[in-house]
């Protein structure tokens, strides 16, 4: 099953120049200094916080049976994250989840999930009796795929320990009901949205950001419909409180703390930025044409790039493969 | 003679230092708005294609044809309140109160609430600084104020995105503005400074004004979603590229050329018209 995903991934060139890219990052990634990496933390409500920094944000909910994350950042940031979970809690790290299998958003999974339980000591370590001690490390099974499919992969020891296939998974802990939904083909296709259901926070990942268009990992299965569909869900799950401030809050893959008006704008732009590039598809335009358009403008000068991992041609392009391709 | 009293001049020195803060006049109060400056635009609302006077950018311009206002019919953008830029161009009776730290009896903060969808907003006195970027932006923004004299200077950041007139012109989140409030006996003003890196080419600025008014009693108002068009998931109305069906209408209607609809800072000067 894996070596079939493997060679399907393999074959085709765009893949390729999307794997090349994900390569060069991550070779970029081993030069990248972390020296002046600050870990801010923000309390967002309830027992959520969010740990900013270089890389996916962190979600953390906090609580008497222990720390629960969503996603790691970078590996080298690793002490300076932990040394941020412990100005909020000293309990042990007992589950760690992943939105999905970037570098950036897993790279100090194996760091964290050894360090929880290796500092913890005296009685909480009851708490690990039979796990392992170890934190669980939880994602959709196609994360997996996605990090064999990587070239410089992230140490085993921080490959998911506890996958699931189905539409979703729950979990209960810190006396929360957690709901971790499976968001089919989006970013990739392992993404999972983090619903904290009694401190009323999501956690998107890299299906909803502040910072940029949405990165389509075609290679691994990301289309732009999956991320529209994951974020018409989220709008579904969001409720705004009194006079539409609040409420339901909404931490993104990268950027800023939202709720879901900030979704509700980001859904729009991409639905309007689809629609346009669909009717020059419908009328026979070739991507040339299609970018002659400039389908993004009116949204570039905010979200837009012209250089780095992922420009806003690679965007049109991506979906106007994936649209041609329908 | 009176021995000269030390604690008495010492009262003095004190008020004497004291006087430029007691040039800051009290904003408290019931306020009715004054509709006489831009009314049109205010009450019935702007028209579609309706830019002049906007320094807005190519990009806010493409942005705001391709706005169709059935996109006000989805629940999500039903109970959108004006964010605080906006907030004074609506229906915008509002009251003014002050919070007040009872021991040092220092002003904290005003507090405003406007009529039309009840934002209520915090301009804080007590010199904290802005949250940092990650934190959350919100329709009314982070607002703090000083004196300037007898005026109130209040910068706001953190705001949503919003709009620069209610007919798909858009501001956005990365903009900050500024505002000076000045009290004239009954009348207040204020005026509006908008900076906008994204969506403007120059500040945007305007000015609203308010009559105070003892006997006005602003209701409760409870806004909640209704399905007014039943759509599938995901459908977001909006006017595909050279396709807007009221591009010409308000020129039209009022003679007027297409390059001065269409807004831009030169349609913002008298130069222009002339
Ligand atoms: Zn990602």
């Amino acid at each position: 099953m894996i070596i079939n995903n493997l060679k399907k991934i393999r074959s085709t060139i765009s893949a390729a120049i999307c794997f090349y890219l994900l390569v060069s990052s991550v070779a970029s990634l081993a030069q990248q200094n972390f020296d002046d990496v600050e870990i801010n933390v923000l309390h967002v409500q309830g027992n959520i916080y969010m740990l900013v920094g270089e890389g996916g944000n962190i979600t953390l909910q906090a609580g008497d049976q222990g720390v629960l994350l969503v996603d790691t950042m970078y590996a080298p940031l690793s002490d300076k994250v932990f040394a941020a979970i412990r100005t909020i809690s000293d309990k042990p790290i007992t589950y760690i989840l992943n939105t999905h299998g970037h570098p950036d958003h897993i790279g100090g999974n194996a760091n964290l999930a050894m360090m929880g339980s290796n500092i913890a000591g005296g009685n909480t370590i009851d708490l690990f009796a039979g796990t392992g001690e170890q934190a669980k490390i939880v994602a959709h099974e196609n994360v997996v795929t996605n990090i064999l499919a990587q070239d410089n992969p992230i140490p085993i020891e921080g490959w998911p320990t506890d996958t699931y296939y189905t539409a979703k998974k729950d979990l209960f802990f810190n006396g929360e009901a957690i709901m971790i939904i499976h968001q089919p083909n989006a970013h990739t296709d392992g993404d999972s949205l983090i619903f904290f259901r009694r401190s009323d926070v999501i956690s998107t990942g890299d299906i909803f950001t502040t910072t940029g268009y949405p990165f389509i990992d075609a290679a691994n299965g990301g289309t732009l419909q999956g991320i529209l569909n994951a974020l018409n869900n989220v709008l579904d799950m969001a409720v705004p409180a009194d006079r539409q401030e609040n409420g339901t809050m909404i931490i993104p893959g990268h950027g800023r703390l939202t709720d879901e008006a900030d979704v509700l704008d980001y859904r729009d732009m991409l639905t309007i930025i689809r629609d346009r590039i669909a009717y020059r598809v419908d009328q026979g335009d070739s991507l040339s044409q299609v970018k002659a358009t400039e389908p993004t403008f009116d949204y570039d000068v905010r979200y837009g790039a012209d250089s780095g991992f992922w420009t806003t041609e690679q965007f049109v392009e991506a979906i106007y493969n994936e649209l041609s391709a329908q | 003679m009176k021995k000269f009293n030390h604690s008495k001049f010492c009262l003095l020195l004190i008020l004497v230092i004291a006087l430029p803060a007691q040039a800051q006049i009290d904003l408290s109060g019931e306020w009715a708005a004054v509709f006489h400056e831009d009314s049109d635009e205010r009450r019935p609302g702007p028209e579609m294609v309706e830019y002049q006077g906007i320094p807005i950018t190519e990009a806010a311009r493409r942005r705001a044809l391709s706005w169709s206002p059935s996109l006000l019919t989805l629940p999500e953008h039903q109970c959108k309140p004006h964010p605080s830029d906006y907030g004074s161009r609506g229906p915008s009776n509002m009251r003014i109160w002050k919070e007040i730290n009872s021991e040092s009896q220092q002003l904290i903060a005003y507090h405003t609430r406007i009529r039309w969808q009840a934002p209520e907003r915090t301009i804080w006195m007590d010199g904290r600084d802005h949250p940092p970027e990650y934190a959350a932006h919100t329709w009314q923004g982070f607002s703090t104020g000083h004196w300037e004299g007898s005026i109130l200077v209040v910068r706001t950041t953190h705001l949503k995105q919003g709009w620069a007139r209610r007919n798909g012109v858009p501001r956005s989140d990365l903009a900050e503005f500024t505002e000076h409030f000045f009290r004239h006996d009954n009348i207040m003003t204020q005026v509006v400074i908008v900076n906008d890196p994204v969506y403007l080419t120059e500040p945007f600025i305007r000015t609203n004004n308010w009559r105070i008014d003892l006997t006005q009693q602003i209701p409760p108002y409870l806004c909640e979603t209704v399905t007014e068009i039943d759509r599938p998931q995901g459908e977001v109305p909006h006017y595909l590229p050279g396709q807007n069906p009221f591009l010409r209408e308000h020129a039209e209607r009022y003679n007027l050329p297409m390059d001065g609809v269409l807004g831009g800072a030169e349609t913002m000067y008298p130069s222009f018209v002339e």
